[in-house]
């Protein structure tokens, strides 16, 4: 049956194919039509079918068109395509006919479907002599295809043609298909030839050429960079349009770089007032405004160029001034003018004059019924009050009215706006609003933002500790898991280190209340499992701090959490981890301490845990239980998340031991890489390691323990790129005596996290620790001083302004006017926020929980090691390893973060660079370190120099190309006067 | 510049779809979902302006209803919403005047030609003609030529100055 229906259609379409010959048809489906349209008809249908399309192509459309679903419309089009598939490729298809085809093609791609089969017909149609078939066939690839498509080759020689063409329309045509097909690669072919038409005697040519060399200057800068100066000449065109046109090129050239520009303020000035002055013909105007779409361009470019510099913007103003005054606010598009010049008035030097008139425009625009132009009115305003703050006070009520109106763009324009005007007065007002609207919306890009916006303004302006922490409490609850969790990261930091001021009562009362609000939530089961690291980890360090709750209190609460997201493994991980910290904290307290039956209970599933981290934490709990009091104090010392620790990376203190045990004849170390055959972990915990095969002796590694940090030693903390399972039996007695290490008190991810299990293995029994050094191959990867102490601390500028008391005022909206513009406080200066403030914060806090068990671990350090301890000279593996060897937060921010440090590493050198970049995260340091004084130390031992401190000196400094390219700008400067540009249109005026 | 220029009808089916930087037909599709999934959930007498990720944090929307019709462009921060607005006014008043009344069917199997006017007005994601009146007058030329191959259009031989416009 379906076959027979499809037989019938397809007859159908034959008929109508017969039919399509016969203009008869046309016209009649014409008649049908006469009722939607009336004049004009033969323009639209052409009296040879000119624009007009076959009956198949209408019933095409109609049959799409009355389509009751997508899959219907999927089938019809879908044998449409079978059908053209079969057609196109059939021989001699009339010309007319093949354009038709080309036509459906179009529109089958713009509907979705794949039309790529017959786009080679269409690469043949632009090589036709007809123009209207040319045309079609450049229409079509260029929708069809993009710049790097492999048939664009085939279309470069007729573009080169056609633009050689004495027809202008095929020229245009040429030129329309050369702003979207020509890549970087065939820019040469064309060049040429379109610098030349920039000479062309028609205007519409000479614009477009303007255009596609625009279009290839945005493809590639360096492959026209020394046709620049042909905009800069285009500027002086007769033809206003062409003149209009350059601006668009000249805009961008300026946005990248003013300086060589600045020259050319005058002439733009000069532009702008003829324009303004209506001297360009009427064909310019539209509604009554001379050229708006140059006005506007114009100023945006004198936004730019006056941006920060007085004397260009001296001689903006008057003409400015003018515009304003003369400005139609009765149409749209002078609005749009006077929109443009408030911007421009906010963008350069200020003068009193003109920004009294920009408020008055801004006024206007508030006041407005359109929601059009009070969008605008808010937009004008944030930029306004970066000049004058006070302006935002004269609006207060149109911009609460913004706030509450039904239009989301509105709203949301009107949000930034409160983000922008942001004072400690007001933040509790705004913050409030903010995270009402976060919780009101559903477009998660819109949220993430929002929230994290919440969390800088809180963190900025936060009036209490209290506020502070209900907000953060607000804003993960609704938004956990959009928030970046680096902002997880900061509220723990911020938590364990209070607001930067040296006044232990506050801090410890914002962990009370912390805590307090935590234990409130905590049995929510719906919080996102960011948030619920973060309470895990505050409930761990600062739970029982306070006294207030009981360590099994707490200890339960977190056994729920373990056991209510059994399948995260981060949250167990951080569960656990708390756990063991509140129990050390009980039992350094001297008080009594027993194990909950469910955290008996949850340490046995952990240890037969599928995750080889929570398996671990579990086995280092249990060992923490065996200890004493002290021991245990020693590897969990209370509130000690914000003490820094320092690291030998070199393992100095070992060296004396080292030359010792040479003396005595032991076997030196042997890098990994040096040693023969690959590694077998079985086969080397079978080997005794004093057996090891000879080879010759490398005492260069050890001949310079530079890195000798005096104070604190610290365990390596390491982390083996393979997973080794830990074997119990071998493993206690190692951890007897007591260097069990907290791998990270609220450390995030599994997967990275810091692991000291290699180190220990390597101080342990000759066995085992040989096998740890092969498994833990990259045991180098100590760190140092984790933060760099050097880093001066700027964390300390907190504005904490009291807060303002509201003016009680009966009507409502007046109330949040005024606790949202009411407080006169000068707005503090606003901190850097986000990537510097936050590494400077983070110097602080790099050490959680994990780097505790540091003072006890020093001390089982230097228990016997066997002599291949120090495979410090292993660079490349430390490479690795170094990046991997983070604390996990650190890591959260270092992901982050990574950009940036790669652009540290390239660009710094020298053995500064640690006080440089203590500040960055441990991730780019750690390969700063990598790079410098050790790598240089322990180079020759390896033999091979590390590969990216090559690329370093590579690509350090700035390019020689670019260099070139900018001299080559700079001169072009130079030879090109503009002397002429200043009376452009006066010229032609007479 | 401008990012896209899109003509979808209410149920969301495309009549003309123009973008300035190539997509890939899949693409093309989602954002077309996209925004008309937003433009569906607007209410009447709001703003004319979405502020849309689109194309990265600057781009921003601005959609005009005509007729069954949404007229969608898709620009960044180089250009001017209300300027934008008028310039669809442009357009469509274009269209208007050479198809007579333009309705939604018109577009539909005139694309090509819809097309053509477009791109007398914007090239290559720029702003390039705002007057009605000239691009009508080009694309009289155009369809002069298309229909009498033979009979081309002589460059004049002195420059024409804008005065002569």
């Amino acid at each position: 049956m379906l076959l027979l229906t499809l037989l019938l259609r397809s007859v159908g379409f034959y008929f109508f194919t017969s039919s399509i010959q016969n203009p008869e048809s046309n016209n009649s489906y014409t008649a049908k039509l006469e009722q939607l349209k009336t004049i004009g008809r033969e323009l639209a249908m052409g009296s040879q079918g000119g624009f007009g399309q076959s009956k198949e192509f209408l019933d095409l459309v109609k049959s799409i068109g009355e389509a009751r679903s997508k899959s219907e419309e999927d089938r019809i089009v879908l044998h449409e395509i079978e059908t053209l598939k079969r057609r196109i490729n059939e021989p001699d298809i009339p010309k007319r006919k093949m354009k038709e085809y080309i036509i459906r093609l179009v529109y089958i791609e713009m509907l979705g479907h794949d039309a790529s089969f017959g786009y080679i017909h269409a690469v043949k149609m632009t090589h036709d002599d007809s123009l209207l078939l040319k045309r079609t066939g450049y229409l079509a690839v260029t929708l069809f295809l993009n710049e790097d498509h492999d048939l664009i080759i085939l279309i470069v020689n007729t573009i080169q043609k056609d633009l050689k063409s004495d027809n202008f329309l095929v020229v245009c045509a040429a030129l329309n298909a050369c702003c979207k097909l020509i890549n970087e690669e065939t820019i040469p072919a064309v060049i040429q030839q379109v610098v030349e038409l920039l000479g062309h005697q028609k205007e519409a040519v000479r614009k477009k050429a303007v255009m596609a060399l625009h279009s290839f200057h945005q493809r590639s800068p360096s492959s026209v960079n020394h046709l620049i100066s042909n905009f800069r000449k285009k500027l002086s065109d007769n033809d206003p349009g062409v003149m209009g046109a350059t601006l668009c090129p000249l805009y961008d050239l300026i946005a990248i770089d003013v300086n060589p520009y600045k020259d050319l303020v005058a002439s733009f000035v000069n532009i702008l007032k003829q324009v303004a002055e209506r001297r360009l013909p009427k064909s310019y105007d539209y509604h009554q405004t001379p050229a708006p779409f140059i006005q506007i361009k114009l100023l945006k470019i004198m936004a730019l160029l006056g941006s920060g510099d007085k004397k260009s913007s001296e001689q903006m103003y008057t003409v400015i001034g003018d515009i304003m005054r003369k400005s139609d606010t009765a149409s749209n598009i002078g609005n749009a003018i006077l929109f443009e010049c408030v911007c421009c008035i906010s963008s350069i030097q200020p003068s009193p004059k003109l920004l009294e008139t920009a408020a008055d425009a801004i006024a206007k625009f508030l006041k407005s019924d359109s929601h059009n132009l009070k969008y605008m009115g808010i937009d004008a305003l944030g930029r306004l009050i970066r000049i004058n703050p006070d302006i935002a006070e004269q609006h207060q009520l149109a911009v609460i009215d913004c706030l509450e109106d039904p239009d989301d763009t509105l709203k949301r324009k009107t949000f930034e706006l409160l983000y922008k005007m942001t004072k400690s007065s007001n933040v509790e007002v705004i913050v409030d609003r903010m995270i009402d609207y976060m919780i009101s919306i559903n477009d998660s890009h819109y949220k993430t933002e929002t929230a994290s916006r919440c969390v800088e303004l809180a963190e900025q302006f936060a009036p209490s500790n209290h506020w502070f922490i209900q907000t953060m409490n607000k804003v993960f609850q609704h938004a956990g898991d959009l928030v970046n969790p680096k902002v997880a990261h900061n509220l723990m930091r911020l938590i364990a280190e209070g607001f930067g001021e040296d006044d232990d009562a506050a801090d410890s009362q914002l962990r009370s209340s912390a805590v307090e609000s935590y234990l409130k939530i905590v049995d929510d089961p719906k919080l996102p499992s960011a948030f619920l690291q973060v309470i895990c980890w505050v409930l761990g360090e600062y739970g029982t701090a306070d006294g207030k709750y009981s360590a099994s209190y707490i200890s339960g609460k977190l056994c729920d959490v373990a056991e209510a997201h059994s399948s995260d493994d981060i949250i167990r991980a951080y569960a656990v981890t708390a756990l063991m910290k509140v129990y050390c904290f009980e039992k350094s307290a001297g008080r009594k301490t027993s194990l909950l039956p469910e955290c008996q209970l949850l340490l046995e599933e952990l240890s037969a845990s599928h995750s080889s981290d929570l398996q671990q934490r579990a086995y280092e709990f249990r060992a923490i239980l065996d200890l004493d009091a002290n021991a245990v104090e020693n590897i969990m010392p209370l509130d000690a998340s914000c003490e820094d620790i320092e690291i030998d990376k070199s393992l100095s203190f070992l060296d004396n031991y080292v030359h010792k045990s040479l003396e005595q004849g032991a076997e030196p170390y042997i890098p990994e890489n040096e040693r023969s055959g690959t590694l077998n972990i079985s086969n080397i915990i079978n080997r005794n390691p004093y057996e090891h095969p000879a080879h010759s002796l490398r005492f260069e590694a050890y001949e310079v323990p530079k890195l000798v940090v005096p104070t604190k030693l610290s365990p390596a903390v390491t982390y083996p790129t393979e997973l080794v399972p830990v074997p119990e039996p071998s493993y206690q007695p190692t951890v007897s005596s007591g260097p069990v290490s907290d791998a990270g008190s609220g450390s995030g991810s599994t997967e990275l996290r810091l692991r000291l299990d290699g180190v220990q293995k390597k101080w342990g029994k000759p066995a085992y620790s040989s096998a740890a050094s092969s498994s833990t191959s990259n045991i180098d990867s100590q760190r140092t001083t984790v933060n760099g102490a050097t880093q001066p601390d700027n964390v300390t500028s907190k504005s904490r302004e009291p807060r303002q008391p509201h003016v009680e005022v009966s009507e409502e909206k007046q109330k949040l006017a005024a606790s949202l513009f009411g407080g006169r406080t000068a707005r503090p200066e606003r901190k850097q926020s986000g990537s510097a403030a936050g590494h400077s914060k983070v110097s602080r806090t790099t050490n959680h929980g994990e780097d505790k068990a540091q003072p006890t671990t020093v001390t089982t350090a230097v228990q016997p090691p066997p002599p291949d301890l120090l495979d410090l000279g292993e660079s490349s593996g430390a490479a690795s390893s170094y990046s991997s060897t983070v604390d996990p937060f650190k890591q959260l921010e270092g992901l982050l973060d990574l950009s940036q440090d790669g652009h540290a590493v390239t660009t710094t050198t020298g053995p500064d660079l640690m006080s440089l970049y203590s500040g960055a995260s441990t991730n780019g340091q750690n390969q700063n370190q990598n790079l410098n004084p050790l790598l240089n130390e322990k180079d020759n031992m390896n033999g091979a120099p590390n590969p990216s401190n090559r690329t370093a000196s590579l690509t350090k400094g700035p390019s020689l190309k670019d260099a070139l390219d900018k001299d080559a700008l700079v001169r072009q400067m130079g030879v090109n006067p503009t002397s002429q540009n200043p009376n452009l249109f006066s010229d032609l005026l007479g | 510049m401008i990012r896209a220029v899109i003509v979808i009808n209410d149920q969301g089916k495309p009549r003309l779809v123009k973008f300035y930087d190539y997509q890939p037909v899949e693409k093309q599709q989602e954002i077309i979902r996209n925004i008309y999934g937003v433009l569906c959930s607007r209410a009447e007498n709001v703003s004319n302006f979405v502020q849309d990720s689109t194309f990265g944090p600057d781009t921003r929307l601005v959609y005009k209803t005509f007729a069954t019709l949404y007229f969608i462009v898709i620009f960044d921060d180089s250009e001017n919403e209300l300027a934008i607005l008028d310039l669809m006014q442009v357009f469509v008043e274009t269209l208007d005047k050479c198809f007579g009344n333009v309705c939604e069917l018109d577009i539909v199997f005139n694309f090509n030609k819809v097309h053509t006017i477009l791109d007398e007005i914007i090239l290559g994601g720029q702003v390039v003609e705002m007057s009605s009146s000239e691009v009508v007058k080009a694309l009289d030329d155009i369809t002069r030529l298309e229909k009498n191959p033979n009979s081309i259009v002589r460059v004049p031989k002195s420059i024409s100055g804008w005065q002569g416009r």
